[in-house]
């Protein structure tokens, strides 16, 4: 190997370190607030990966439908709890996502420009958190963590089987967001791989921000360290998960569009790279979110250097890298 | 049928943890302005009925709360806003924040229904401790028990509650602290807050309270006016100690 071949492997390790960056920051979130282990979070990668091309190329993608139904099932659900009564939350809260919907429908029909795509992809994606937390998890906020990892694992399944149905098994790669390269040191850097970087940076600080300084954020992490002495406060469960789940979809939203103009995305796409994320989530035992974001550019440069050395096993040995990081941790604990 | 000024009306609530009821058939009333107070010894279910009230445990019978009709499991949250404040046991501090942020999410409900006067609320709960105030950037796990005791209970009055539930305030405090704690909560009936306070230290809860309630394994076995109870001959050899009979001594913890 060259310095010019290291150098690109390393720029291709960070860009894909940032996107598990991001993951592992939306899984050690969820975690921490909901006690849910959430594998379906590389879901929200493929299916904004995939409803940004399908808008692009003028389709009317299925997670519109998907929407739809999601507001409709939480409704009924908010109905079935507040009675009648409820009406008029129920239909406030719906009017958002349901416009939304209109709006990727009007988007595909006449085309709107690439940056209206990649907002609406994003509002799509997002609306989905609260609803999914709201019908799947509301009820069994209480459970044990094995019961939630096990809803967990089968909410995964459901969403992946609904991807392969809306979206089919092709995959799709969207046009890079900048389509250049720069020349750094005398090596040659992809546009879009400064977008992925710059992205993570800036989401990553707006996250701390608005953690550290705004009331919402305060809420978040109280609920996190003291669920009961949140509720005492009037910040309920119910308000913290789906806090926690917007931010989960918006992350996964961002992630995906970001990475589909770097290579091409399935249907079943964002579970392996939300897997990735988890190694780096499990690097701060899902609590830490510092040891969380080194551990993804950890990842991501390993991943990358192995795919030079030893191409064929490249995942094997990013996920063999959980059992070093196990024995570490629970040495460390012991001590 | 609704009671004006009434705040609580608890008829024959029962609360259990599994098969074993922690707390049998009991019923209370607290009026608006009063200091009401529950004595008992250790594992009375003191606590248990306080968060069943508060709507952390389910519990059977009717509570009515600020003169509205009974509620069938109401959430915490719902009884927050309606202007219930639980201080719990175990305090629940939000220990890696500031004291700054604890007492700012206190506020928080009403923050987020749109009143925007959360800096007068902090600054009068600042003087009325002042200890806080000096610590204010200081992450809540570094405080001492009665700084934590001072953080809880102005944590409770950032929501401005009508009612406050106080569990054990003196709970491991040296008798200076616990007098301040003590005169905090006369001064909250003065701000128009009423109290349900349990304490081991009956002395004092029964000095400050207007009526009390006496708990013994899950029952209420006597009420009365507090002065009265203070002089109950049962009362005073469980829970006042013998010497005080008929005497009007100094109390060790000076008020
Ligand atoms: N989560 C629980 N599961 C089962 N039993 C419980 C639980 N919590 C409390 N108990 C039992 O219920 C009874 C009442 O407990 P509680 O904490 O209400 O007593 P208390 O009057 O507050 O006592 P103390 O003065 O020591 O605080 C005790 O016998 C206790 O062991
Ligand atoms: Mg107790």
């Amino acid at each position: 190997m060259n310095a010019f071949v290291a150098a690109y492997l390393t720029q291709d390790g960070l860009a894909n370190g940032a996107i598990y960056c991001l993951l592992a920051i939306a899984l050690v979130l969820v975690f921490a607030v909901t006690r849910i282990i959430f594998i379906p979070q590389g879901e929200f990668i493929s299916y904004a990966a995939l409803t940004y091309v399908a808008l692009r190329e003028g389709h009317t993608p299925g997670t519109v439908g998907l929407l739809l139904a999601l507001v409709a099932g939480a409704g009924f659900i908010d109905l079935l709890r507040e009675g009648f009564g409820g009406l008029v939350s129920v239909v406030r809260r719906s009017l958002a996502p349901v416009g939304l919907a209109g709006l990727a429908a009007v988007s595909a029909r006449f085309g709107l420009p690439a940056l209206v795509d990649l907002l609406i992809t994003v509002a799509l994606v997002a609306c989905m958190g609260p609803l999914l937390y709201r019908i799947v998890y509301r009820r069994i906020a209480q459970a044990s963590s094995l019961v939630l990892l096990i809803v967990a694992v089968a909410h995964h399944l459901v969403m992946l089987g609904l991807g392969l149905y809306f979206f089919g098994p092709e995959g799709v790669r969207a046009a890079p967001l900048i389509d250049a390269s720069v020349s750094l040191f005398g090596v040659p850097v992809q546009a879009q791989t400064i977008v992925i970087l710059l992205s993570c940076a800036v989401l990553v600080g707006g996250l701390y921000v608005i953690s550290e300084r705004s009331f919402y954020g305060k809420a978040m992490r109280a609920a996190a360290i003291n669920p009961i002495g949140a509720r005492l406060m009037g910040i309920s469960a119910e308000l913290a998960g789906e806090t926690a789940f917007l931010v989960a979809a918006v992350i996964g939203a961002i992630s995906g569009i970001l990475i589909s103009g770097a290579t091409t995305i399935y249907y079943d796409s964002g579970f392996l790279l939300g897997l990735k994320g988890f190694v780096a989530g499990i690097l701060g035992g899902l609590a830490s979110f510092p040891l969380a974001g080194i551990g993804a550019f950890g990842v991501g440069l390993l991943e990358s250097f192995a795919s030079f050395y030893a191409s064929g096993f490249k995942e094997t040995i990013v996920f063999a890298l959980i059992i070093p990081i196990l024995l570490w941790r629970s040495m460390a604990k012991a001590r | 049928m609704t009671t004006p000024g009434l705040l609580l009306d608890a008829r024959q609530v029962t609360v259990r943890y599994g098969k074993i009821a922690a707390v049998q058939d009991v019923s209370l009333r607290i009026r608006e302005g009063e200091v009401v107070t529950i004595v008992g010894p250790n594992g009375a279910g003191k606590t248990t009925l306080l968060s069943a009230l508060m709507g952390l445990l389910p519990l059977a019978g009717e509570v009515a709360y600020f003169g509205g009709a009974p509620m069938r499991a109401p959430s915490v949250e719902a009884l927050v806003r309606a202007g219930m404040g639980l201080i719990p046991e175990k305090r629940e501090l939000f220990t890696s924040m500031s004291v700054a942020d604890n007492l700012a999410l206190g506020g928080f409900d009403r923050w987020r229904r749109g009143t925007r006067d959360q800096a007068d609320d902090l600054a009068e709960i600042y003087a009325l401790f002042p200890r806080l105030a000096e610590r204010r950037m200081q992450p809540a796990s570094t405080l001492s028990g009665g700084e934590r005791q001072m953080l809880a209970m102005g944590r409770a009055l950032m929501a401005r509650p009508r009612l406050l539930l106080l569990d054990e305030p003196s709970l491991g405090l040296a008798p200076l602290v616990m007098r301040d704690i003590f005169r905090t909560i006369e001064s909250l009936r003065a701000r128009g807050v009423s109290v349900l306070l349990v304490e081991q230290n009956a002395r004092a809860a029964l000095k400050i309270a207007d009526y009390g309630y006496v708990m013994e394994a899950g029952c209420f076995v006597l009420e009365g006016p507090a002065a009265e109870l203070a002089h109950n001959e049962r009362v005073i050899e469980a829970y006042l100690g013998v010497a005080t009979a008929d005497r009007t001594p100094a109390p060790a913890v000076p008020l």
